[in-house]
This record gives C-alpha cells, structure tokens and sequence, in this order.
C-alpha cells in the first residue's frame, strides 16, 4: 500500500467565487502560508482596546496568528507593539496576559531586557564576569531584538500589523466599513468581561461563518423567532470594494410580523408560539438612534465587531492549526453608561458569547463543516447565493461578503 | 413584599445539611437532564451568574450566562429544549463541601467548590469546568433557595459552547 502522501501543488481548481475547495480547512502547508502571507502580511489585525493600555507601561499581549506579540503604551505616550519573542534564545518576553511594565521588559530566561519599544537595552554579563566571558565587543545591540510592529488606533481600538506594505488602517477598511465602525463606537470604551472560545474548526470556517447573512435566521431558531434578525426584514450587507472586509445590519420592518416566508418553507427556526418569560432580555433601545438593530462587521483576517441590539462586543479570531482556533471575546460597554443601560448590555450578553443564545449555535457549526468535510478535500463547497459577485447588496439572502472573503484570501495566497 | 429571609435564631451550623442536600438536588436535577426543575432553586428575584476567576477578581460584570430573574432561568431552559441546536452531551457535577461564611443582608453566605464532567453524545468525556459556587441562600417559600449563585469558572476558556447550565 502506498502510504506516502502527495504533497498538494497549491492550485485553486476554479476561477469563480462561487467555489471554494474543502482542502483549504484542512491542508497544514497551506495553513503555514497563511500565517505569513495574511496574518503577518499586509493586513491589519485588532490586538486590544486603548483602554487595555491607558497609561505608559501598560501592556497587553495577543496574538497575531501564531506571532506573539507585546502591545504597549510608551513614555512618551505613543503605542508600540513588537514580537513578544527575545532576541537571544526566543523565548516569550511577557508570560501574562497584560499589566504594566514600568519602565522595561525583562526576559526571564536570562535577563535580557527591552525598552517599551521593543529595543534590546540590556544584556546580563553583557561584559563578562571577572575579565572572562561576556559578548563579544563587535555584538551590536541594536541590531538585535523582536520585529517591530506598527500600529493603528480607531474608535478605542487597537490595530498592528507586522508590514510596511499594509496601507494606512482607514484605507485598508474602506470608506463605508469605517463609517460602520464609527456608527457603534462612538464613546470611551469600557470592558464588562473577556470570554475565551475554543472552537473545534479551521479558523476560516468562522470567519465565513460571520460574514454569512444567509445563516443567521436559518440556523439560529432564537433571532428568527423573537424577529431580531429574519431574512424578511429590512438589512443589507456592505462589502468592501476589496472583498475583504463587510458590515450586515437588520432593521425592523413593520410589515415583516405578518410575513409566514419562513413557516410555508417548513423552516425549523420557525417556532410559533414560544414566548420569553422575563421578555427584559430584548427591552432595547435604539442607542444609535438609526434604527439598526443589528450589525456585524468584520476586518479581514479575523476581527468582529458586534451590535446586537444593545449588546456590544469585539471578537478576535485566534488560529491553532488548521482544525482548531480560538475566539477572544471582549464585552464591551460605554464608560459612560447609566445604570440602565448597563444591566441591559449584561442581559442581552446572554445572547453572545459560548452560551449565547445566538452564538452558541455558531461554536458548534463549524465542527460539522470541519468532521463533515474531512474526507472530501478535493470536492467543491459551494457560496452561490445571490450569485457570483462580492458587491454589496440590499439583502441578507446573500453570500456576497463570503464570496468577498475568497477574493481577498486568493489575492493575498497568490490563488 | 418583605425580601425573604433566614430566621435569626437558626445556628448556621444546623443549616448545613439543607444546603447540602439543596446542592445535590441542584446537582442531580442538572444531571439527570431535568432542566426544568432548574429554576426552582432560585428565588423568583434572584442573580445567576457563569464567569471566571479572571472575570471576577477584575471586578468585570458580564457573564457567559447572566440572568436577574426566575424567569430568565425558564427561558434559558425553554431556548435549551425548543430554540437551540448542539450535539447532545451531559454532565456529571461534582460538587465539594460547602463552607459557609456567614450571614449577609438577611442571606447565607456559602462557597462550594464544583467539577463537572461533560459527556458527549459519542461517550467522549472531558473536564469541562471546574470553580466554585458563590451563593447568597435565603428562605422562600418553605425551602432554601439561591438569591445569588455565582458560578466562578477557575478557566476563563469554554471548549466549544456552554449549553447545559453549570
């Protein structure tokens, strides 16, 4: 029996968008590519909030696909962020999740240390002990220490990207997503909880998981049944010229509550008579004042913004591997908040997160793509809804901004 | 309606057998899949809460479930039967000794520790959780009952989806 295996010649085997190969969640070469060809190439990805690093010293670490990175706010104020990785032997630098540096960075393995930009300044022994030892003269410190990351602020966030190539952030978003950003983030920030999600799927599975409109209703019996999101509701999905990145939003339509669209299609979602006991979970109030009730968006590669209601939340898209990823879950509130609207922001978290009504339902699906599609890395999925093209479009019965996600991945994998 | 709570002349140490018990009911009603007895440890005004140390030490209010009443409770195991789709799993609680810490605005205050296996529908088993209960029990309605449990997860990472409460 023949057990070597063919490695893949990486060949897209279609032109269309409409088609994506199921050996692009499973195939570790191509997964490697990823990591250096996105995540550490010319894009942009959300590493915290300025909140996390208010003050000089804070620091927060994340990562950027599988590049550690160190997020810091400097002396002189400005935000820096490099490779949490010591210049000597490699190990991580930072080991917590975030605090504050004082003045430096010490690498505890042995005692390297790092100024807050990332610079090597200090090296143990660096002149010997008693005469002997030590580096050599000719070691030039600062030609040695973690890549260098830039960074990027909007609306309370933080984005870094380890290249010169990615153009300026707002650019990169686009006009109509920036707007999108700012229509939800609109005041200081603050966090109400930070949640971690291990999904069992490739990392691509739940990107195009959030950027497809034509699910949501389908699959998530809660939006459907309590109309927070039906596909015969008002809403659209803006794309960016790009493909790349894209915004879906729902706005309430009187009309919709006669509509039985879902019931003469036998659809499961469809539950006629369930009603909440404690109906405060979905006492909203149109904080935007523009009747959105919901809009998602997304950054490419792997950053969510969420507005469910009132419910508001970044997520961070973490790979691990081709079959498994991470999601980061920040909740987020306005530092200013009543009272109020607090507690509304608490209750409507119930609808997000790995027990989310809504959301839960999502940490799961992308497993059965993964275990369903695991002997089928030559066969076609297939992302036809409302066509071929990646453009925005006025309705969410569409896999537009999923097909605008395979037009950026097949630009930056040379696909 | 006067907020319920523990006659002052009953000992704290005498009340120990009743939160045991009522942690056991607790845990067997969840394990043996009889989600709708749920609700009913809780006072009808009451706080449930699933978070993490992490979460909790940083003083972050959101929880992975959050629930202010009775009701909330009935609806998360209304969603759970009837709105809900995950692959069919249980768990099995283990639920620690109890240490009772004292009274606080007319509840009785109690921390217990808790590990729950999770058992999926192809006999896989993991260790889901592990944390403790932070309860404020009071008396309502003949029995002791949770005006607050707050289920603090040691791990703040959830492996795929939280379904069956904790």
């Amino acid at each position: 029996m023949d057990t070597v295996e063919t490695p893949r010649t990486a060949r897209w085997p279609t032109d269309t968008l409409a088609r994506v190969p199921y050996w692009v969640y499973q195939d570790e070469a191509n997964y490697r590519a990823e990591l250096r060809r996105i995540f550490e190439g010319p894009t942009w990805s959300y590493v915290c909030l300025e909140a996390d690093v208010a003050r000089p010293g804070d620091y927060r670490t994340t990562m950027l696909g599988e590049l550690p990175v160190i997020v810091v706010r400097d002396e002189a104020g400005e935000l820096r962020a490099f490779e949490n990785r010591c210049a000597h032997r490699g190990a991580l630098i930072a080991l917590d999740d975030g605090g504050s540096a004082a003045r430096h960075f010490q690498c505890v393995y042995h005692a390297w240390s790092y100024d807050l930009r990332g610079n090597l300044v200090g090296i143990a022994f660096e002149k010997g002990s008693n005469g002997a030892g030590g580096m050599p003269p000719s070691f030039c410190k600062a030609d040695h220490g973690p890549r260098k990351l830039r960074t990027a602020t909007l609306c309370g966030l933080v984005f870094a990207t380890l290249s010169a190539e990615a153009p300026p952030l707002e650019e990169y978003l686009g006009t109509e997503v920036l707007a999108r950003v700012r229509r939800v983030l609109r005041r200081p920030l603050e966090v109400l909880g930070r949640f971690t999600q291990v999904l069992p799927n490739n990392w691509k599975l739940y990107v195009e998981n959030v950027k497809d409109t034509y699910h949501a209703s389908l699959l998530h019996a809660f939006f459907g049944t309590f109309r927070i999101t039906r596909l015969t509701q008002g809403g659209g999905v803006v794309v960016s010229d790009d493909g790349a990145h894209h915004a879906s939003y729902t706005i309430d339509r009187a009309d919709d509550r006669q509509s039985t669209a879902y019931r003469d299609q036998g659809i499961r979602s469809e539950h006629q008579g369930y009603r909440l006991a404690d109906p405060s979970l979905l006492e909203s109030v149109d904080e935007i004042g523009d009747g959105i009730r919901l809009q998602i968006l997304t950054v490419f590669p792997g950053f969510v913004l969420q507005q469910i209601q009132n419910s508001l939340a970044v997520r961070q898209v973490v790979p691990h591997g081709p079959g498994s990823m991470e999601l980061h879950w920040t909740y987020l509130g306005f530092a200013d908040d009543t009272p109020e609207m607090r507690r509304r922001r608490l209750k409507q978290a119930n609808l997000v997160g790995p027990a989310g009504y809504v959301s839960m339902e999502d940490g799961c699906v992308g497993g059965f793509v993964q275990r369903g599609s695991a002997a089928a890395g030559e066969e076609l999925s297939v992302v036809n809804m409302g066509g071929e093209g990646a453009e925005s479009q006025a309705t969410r019965a569409t896999e537009a901004s999923v097909r605008g996600f395979w037009k950026a991945y097949r630009r930056h994998m040379g696909y | 309606m006067a907020t319920p709570t523990l006659p002052p002349a009953i000992p704290m140490d005498s009340l120990l057998p009743a939160v045991w018990q009522l942690n056991a009911d607790y845990a067997r009603a969840i394990d043996d899949d009889r989600l709708e007895a749920w609700p009913d440890f809780f006072a009808e005004a009451c706080v449930y809460k699933v978070t993490s140390a992490d979460n909790h030490r940083k003083g972050y209010a959101a929880g992975v479930m959050y629930a202010d009443s009775r009701g909330m409770l009935q609806d998360r195991v209304a969603a759970l039967r009837k709105a809900n789709i995950y692959e069919r799993q249980g768990y099995r609680h283990i639920v620690g000794m109890p240490a009772l810490l004292g009274e606080a605005d007319g509840a009785l205050r109690a921390e217990t520790p808790f590990l729950v296996v999770r058992i999926m529908r192809d006999g896989s088993m993991d260790i889901f959780a592990t944390g403790r209960y932070l309860d404020q029990l009071v008396d309502e309605g003949g029995a002791l009952r949770f005006r607050e449990r707050l289920v603090v997860c040691d791990s703040s990472r959830f492996d795929t989806l939280l379904a069956i409460p904790l």
